[in-house]
């Protein structure tokens, strides 16, 4: 388009023939395959990720020691003495992250609502950055909070023979607060997202507005508010800072929330912790452990995308 | 196509509804029941608000918690008793600054005695820092137990009461943990006189580094994705990638790091290629290291932002400049960017408050735990103030989780001073609009 317009002279440059027919500047060029090396480094990052974690995972997997069945299916995580079984550190993932949903989906859900279906614009614009706050705060800060303040609530409310002083419901529960605004957030859009004719039609049939939120809007928006979830979900399994500092240092194959166990993550952080040596087993350990968080997250977030896409599709 | 899926889907909505309201009129007539039905409506707006104000209470009772350790009442118990140090009848506070010299001198070794003289003249000194340096040298003040802010305002009497009990020789004070000097001491083992200099230092090496790798990579991208490749597979493709790394979690990039920059490229990012080295490490694991595995973090989040920013660009000016028979790239330097520009800054500062907050992944790729000097060039070890907050809070002392707090205070005010600028700079942007 631009190259012909020069060549159309509108510009007062004298027109040559050839400049017709192409015009070609390397200036122009180069930028060009400079902003394509940019715009495809981000899959180079992919590429560098599944190559790193599979290689890394594949010497892992190959080691004497090690077999899949028994590392998918054993209940001891114990390197030094050649047991890898991934469920202990799973199970800390799956009770902190069931702790946080259990918290995030019913008060974000509820704060979406609020947010959007009750609040005038004045207390949205009041409520909205608050919550937006809260999804800033670093992760690390979290971490100490729930050291230092809901472990000691915990243990004050049950006991504290009960209650370890680390352990995995704190961490929970103050995951759950850092994931509320996410799902508020994804599923105040979708709330927004419906149309205004639908709720129109239930007022006038009579519908409270409360029937109007729960029985018309919410049924409505629930692949964006399923997203939400799942999103809420994957953010749960690769959170770190958090479970690093009060959900305990140790695999503990355990359901029990009162007591300490370390999840993936936080065991990745722990091990790496110190200075690793490469090719030790310890180190090949990380990036397997890493792999399965990988494919989980990445999985859920694939999933999430498509129920976006659908509500996305269906009303805009 | 599009517009069938939506009648159908309204289509089933209403059906839906008719359903329901069929139901709730064999189950309770709606017009007799009116005002039970209008006391849940109530009851339940009750309940979504306060379901909203949980956030509201758990963001002030997480501030709480750490205002509530920056401050309070600590027991120190001092090494040598300052009394013990009176020349001729002068207490320490009074003596002249020859006189704190000659101190250090005589108790001091004479190495310890030469090398703080070589780091700075007793003669550049001050009064105030040689004292200073007398009290960390000599006496050496020890925190023997702490409290926070709230005990201590209410449980006065009872703390003091313990004190004189417990540590007889103690001395109880009223202190703030994020002075001036615990902001300019570098880390030290000693809680008295530890700081976050080198942790802030850390801090800002690694995001200088983010920034450089990370702005020119990720605009670039936005502008390649928005201007060049619009709808085709490849530009689909990448999009997509992109979507999926924002949601990758930050430790997988901190393995990364690990494998890519750390283990992998250590020639470079030890400075080895450039005959850099810097002589306390022999390692990748530096200030380079992680500002890029940092850069990796949030490329995403800078792309998806300048590419909204470049796509708010409306197509007129484009045109306008295409129509003064202005090849692409002018269009796009001197039309499209100046006017994406704020929208592009706002993303990167987003982007880069995110990076500062970073925890996991510099863990991962191995931030040094205890250094105590500065970091001096991108080949230097580092520490950083979020990893400095979590060395401190998993301590098991409390004093040092009262440190941990003051550092969250600077973190949070750095976060929130960002933050504010980016909104500035959207507003400025939305007033010019």
């Amino acid at each position: 388009m631009a190259e012909k317009m020069n060549g159309m002279g509108v510009t007062g440059f004298p027109v040559r023939k050839d400049s017709l027919q192409k015009s070609r500047r390397v200036g122009e060029t180069v930028i060009q395959s400079l902003l394509f090396f940019t715009g495809s480094f981000s899959i180079f990052t992919t590429i560098g990720i599944v190559y790193e974690l599979g290689k890394e995972a594949w010497l892992f997997f190959r080691l004497p020691e090690v077999n899949l069945w028994k590392f998918l299916t054993g209940i001891k995580w114990q390197p030094h003495i050649g047991e890898f079984g991934i469920l202990p550190l799973a199970t800390a993932t799956l009770v902190t992250t069931a702790i946080a949903m259990l918290i995030a989906i019913p008060l974000g859900l509820a704060a979406a609502v609020y947010l959007s279906e009750y609040a005038s614009k004045k207390t949205r614009n009041t409520l909205k950055p608050i919550l937006e706050i809260l999804a800033g705060i670093p992760t690390i800060v979290y971490g100490y909070f729930a050291l230092t303040f809901v472990t000691p609530l915990l243990r004050s409310i049950f006991g504290s023979g009960v209650v370890e002083i680390y352990n995995t419901g704190s961490a929970g529960l103050v995951m759950g607060i850092l994931i509320l605004p996410l799902v508020a957030s994804i599923s105040e859009d979708a709330l927004n997202a419906v149309p205004r004719s639908l709720r129109e039609a239930a007022y006038g049939l009579g519908a409270t507005k409360l029937e109007v939120a729960v029985k018309i809007v919410l049924p409505a928006a629930l692949s964006g508010i399923a997203a939400a979830v799942i999103l809420g979900i994957s953010r749960a399994i690769g959170e770190t800072m958090i479970v690093a500092v009060a959900a305990g240092a140790g695999p503990n194959f355990t359901l029990n929330p009162f007591k300490g166990a370390e999840t993936m993550t936080g065991h990745i952080v722990r091990i790496s912790g110190g200075d690793l040596s490469y090719d030790s087993i310890d180190y090949n350990s990380i990036f397997a452990i890493g792999l399965m968080l990988f494919v989980l997250t990445l999985t859920l977030n694939i999933v999430s995308q498509r129920f976006v896409r659908r509500f996305r599709e269906v009303y805009e | 196509m599009k517009a069938q899926g939506k009648e159908n889907k309204e289509k089933a909505i209403e059906n839906n509804i008719e359903g329901k309201e069929s139901k709730a009129t064999s189950l309770y007539s709606p017009f007799s029941n009116l005002s039970t039905r209008k006391r849940s409506g109530r009851i339940w707006q009750l309940v979504f608000l306060s379901a909203t104000s949980v956030g509201i209470l758990a963001l002030m009772a997480l501030l709480f918690n750490i205002l509530d350790s920056t401050f309070g009442y600590v027991a120190y118990e001092a090494k040598v008793a300052p009394t013990s140090l009176s020349v001729d009848g002068v207490v320490l506070e009074d003596q002249t600054k020859t006189q704190l010299v000659a101190l250090l001198q005589n108790t001091l070794s004479r190495g310890a005695f030469n090398k703080l003289n070589n780091e700075k003249s007793f003669e550049s000194r001050s009064r105030a820092e040689v004292s200073a340096l007398v009290i960390e040298r000599i006496v050496k003040y020890q925190v023997v137990d702490s409290w926070p802010l709230w005990e201590s305002l209410t449980r006065s009497a009872e703390i003091k009461a313990t004190v004189a009990a417990e540590y007889p020789l103690a001395e109880l004070k009223f202190v703030s943990w994020l002075t001036a000097g615990t902001i300019s001491h570098p880390q030290s083992s000693e809680v008295v006189t530890a700081g976050i200099r080198t942790a802030i230092l850390g801090s800002l090496w690694t995001i200088l580094i983010t920034i450089l790798f990370a702005f020119p990579l990720g605009v670039g991208a936005a502008i390649y994705l928005e201007e060049y490749a619009v709808g085709n597979w490849l530009s689909r493709l990448i999009q997509t990638n992109i979507n999926n790394l924002a949601g990758v979690p930050s430790i997988i990039y901190g393995i990364l790091g690990l494998a890519i920059f750390v283990r992998a490229l250590e020639k470079l990012t030890s400075g080895a290629v450039f005959g850099l080295v810097d002589p306390t490490t022999a390692n990748g694991r530096t200030v380079l290291s992680a500002g890029l595995t940092l850069g990796l973090l949030v490329l995403p989040i800078i792309i998806i932002n300048a590419q909204e920013a470049i796509r708010a660009v409306p197509q007129s000016l484009r045109k306008a400049g295409y129509g003064l028979g202005a090849t692409k790239w002018q269009v796009i330097w001197s039309h499209v960017l100046p006017n994406a520009l704020p929208g592009i800054l706002t993303g990167t500062i987003l982007a880069v408050s995110r990076a500062i907050g970073e925890t996991a992944p510099l863990v991962v790729i191995g931030a040094s735990t205890a250094i105590s000097f500065d970091p001096s060039s991108p080949f230097s070890k580092f520490t950083t103030l979020p990893i400095q907050i979590y060395q401190w809070t998993a301590r098991p002392q409390d004093e040092w989780r009262h440190l941990a707090a003051a550092a969250i205070v600077v973190l949070l005010a750095l976060l929130l001073s960002l933050n504010a600028s980016a909104i500035l700079l959207r507003n400025r942007f939305a007033r010019k609009n």
